[in-house]
């Protein structure tokens, strides 16, 4: 089968690999019939994320045919059954996920040792990531292999569309769990930083639940002008300061709530000598992350405020204001996303017609257009803010 | 190398059968080589000093070619990493001070002005390599940026953005009467 492969830093290649088989009673095997690039794609494009290995399988937002079963599965899924896979592996029987706490599922992750090791305790597996992470194949593939296939997915009703469905796999509840992680009072308001995928599903969601006032800023006017159409203000912080701004929209106060999905790739800029500094450092294997953007929000979030914080960040940030953190008394809330303890409530809005996540889409092209949109989606070229692969 | 990493892969994950073409061009190659190149001879210009000022009949200068040392690692780094355009400019601005302290050693007093003048040719050389992969790596860039887009008619609610606000306000009230009850 063809597959979109991580050969290095900035090198993927689309190849011909083995079809993935049926290793344990509770696999599936999936025919994908589509998936898409994920700004968390650009971290290990980069090599920025450790312990890729050449030879890895990319993707992890992904849906498809059932076309295998193992023994254990136990009806749960049958072939033919459409599914969006979730980026989390999960178990379903551990005490996490008992607790609906699926992306550190205790039982997943297949290099629990290192987990242990390197996070202190171990997470979730998840598909096309780290081998921090397990290291499974992800589906920029024709076909993938889904571990604990009984839980591991969500089962796709005939009348919603792939581009509506794909992204419950991961944007669409990590902007949810983002917005609800700020636990949102109707007289609040939101800032979302960063207006890529993540940032446009988050303010939406911030809208969704009852936000007085969500603002967003970038600095991209494509993806402006977006999160404007999703009902935001926006900031471009190449023409205004983002904390006059911010100040100006919220009476002196600062945004009740705050949303980092940036993560931890800040954009660099002279104007900002902390994110030139943050770059050299993290060339220099000194600091791996670029955390200006959390710098920012805990200067201008109001005292006792939330941080949410959708955005991936991989190992160490330096000079964080932890003074005005913790005088400020502000919350700070994050994690990779427990899909599935948000996806039957967001597949029921994508029915009822509440909000229809296909509107991120700029791009669809063949899997084998897939390493060249790498590219064009880092680059931000030719206005990309989500592309959607077809196998 | 992907032989080796097949290692922590289970039997049923895909392994590679065929590769296709890399996303790295020509540009990107040589880019590569030039950062390793100047991490090499940072780290000559940095540990042994004397190395380079001995056959260049510039006793005396080791604290300058250790400093040029430091800086060429730097921009030999950079010339690996995600930024290797900068990385690569830098380059290009440190062959020109490289360029300027040979030129000064081209005094009359000399005895090694042969070396100076064979450094400086192949420092020459080096500059022109970095210039032009500078040079094409922003022509690979600028040649895909395609044309701009907004996007101001995708709102993301099918039944527009007042009927999400709406729903939003009948959620959070009925919240709230919960909360009170």
């Amino acid at each position: 089968m063809k597959a979109l492969v991580w050969h290095g830093k900035e090198d993927i290649r689309c190849d011909t690999v083995t079809d993935p088989e049926i290793e344990h009673e509770r696999d599936a095997i999936v025919k994908v019939t589509s998936c898409a690039i994920c700004g968390s794609d650009l971290h290990l494009f980069h090599n920025f994320i450790p312990a890729m290995m050449p030879g890895d399988i990319m993707g992890h937002e992904m849906m498809g045919e059932v076309v295998e079963v193992g023994s254990g599965v136990n009806g749960k899924l049958k072939k033919g059954d459409r599914i969006v896979v979730p980026f989390t592996i999960i178990c379903g029987e551990c005490d996490q996920c008992r607790r609906g706490n699926f992306s550190v599922c205790e039982t997943t992750n297949r290099n629990k040792k290192l987990a242990d090791k390197i996070f202190g305790h171990t997470t979730a597996g998840l598909f096309g990531y780290t081998h921090i992470t397990g290291g499974y194949p992800g589906g920029q593939a024709e076909y993938l292999r889904v571990p604990f296939a009984d839980k591991t997915h969500i089962k796709i009703p005939d009348g919603v569309s792939d581009e509506q469905a794909l992204f419950l796999g991961d944007i669409f509840p990590t902007g949810w769990q983002a917005a609800v992680q700020c636990d949102i009072e109707p007289t609040d308001a939101v800032a979302v930083w960063g207006c890529g995928p993540v940032g446009q599903m988050s303010l939406r969601s911030a809208l969704l639940l009852g936000a007085r006032q969500v603002i967003a800023i970038d600095n991209i006017p494509e993806r402006l002008a977006m999160a404007e159409a999703g009902g935001a203000i926006v900031i471009n912080f190449d023409e205004e300061s983002v904390i006059e701004r911010l100040n100006e929209l919220t009476d002196g106060k600062g945004p009740d709530k705050c949303i980092d999905a940036t993560g931890m790739e800040s954009h660099i800029t002279p104007a900002k000598p902390d994110t030139l500094l943050d770059r050299a450092k993290q060339m220099l294997m000194l600091e791996s992350d670029r955390p200006h953007v959390l710098r920012e929000i805990i200067y201008v979030c109001r005292p006792g405020g939330v941080i949410s914080i959708p955005g991936v960040y991989s190992g160490f940030s330096d000079k964080i204001p932890l003074g005005a953190l913790m005088n400020k008394g502000l919350t700070i809330r994050t994690g990779q996303t427990h899909v599935n303890r948000w996806t039957d409530d967001l597949l029921k809005r994508i029915e009822e017609g509440q909000i229809d996540p296909s509107f991120v889409i700029t791009h669809t092209v063949p899997l084998e257009q897939g390493p060249e949109m790498y590219q064009v989606f880092r680059d931000k070229q030719d206005s990309c803010i989500k592309v959607v692969l077809r196998p | 190398m992907y032989f080796l990493s097949n290692i922590v892969r289970s039997a049923g994950d895909p392994k590679i059968i065929r590769s296709g073409p890399s996303l790295r061009t020509r540009t990107d190659r040589l880019a590569h080589a030039l950062g390793w190149l100047g991490i090499g001879l940072g780290a000559i210009e940095l540990f042994a000093p004397q190395r380079i000022t001995r056959p260049l009949g510039m006793r005396g200068s080791e604290a300058l070619v250790r400093v040029f040392g430091v800086r060429e690692i730097f921009s030999g780094i950079m010339s690996l990493s995600v930024d290797k355009q900068a990385g690569l400019w830098s380059r290009v601005a440190g062959d020109g001070l490289d360029i300027a302290a040979l030129l000064a050693q081209l005094r009359i007093g000399n005895p090694r002005k042969g070396n100076v003048s064979l450094a400086l040719l192949m420092v020459g050389g080096i500059a022109l390599l970095d210039y032009m992969a500078a040079q094409d790596l922003a022509a690979q860039s600028s040649s895909r940026v395609g044309r701009r887009r907004l996007y101001a008619d995708r709102s993301g609610f099918p039944r527009g953005i007042e009927a999400a606000r709406a729903g939003a306000k009948q959620l959070t009230s009925k919240r709230a009467a919960l909360t009170a009850s």
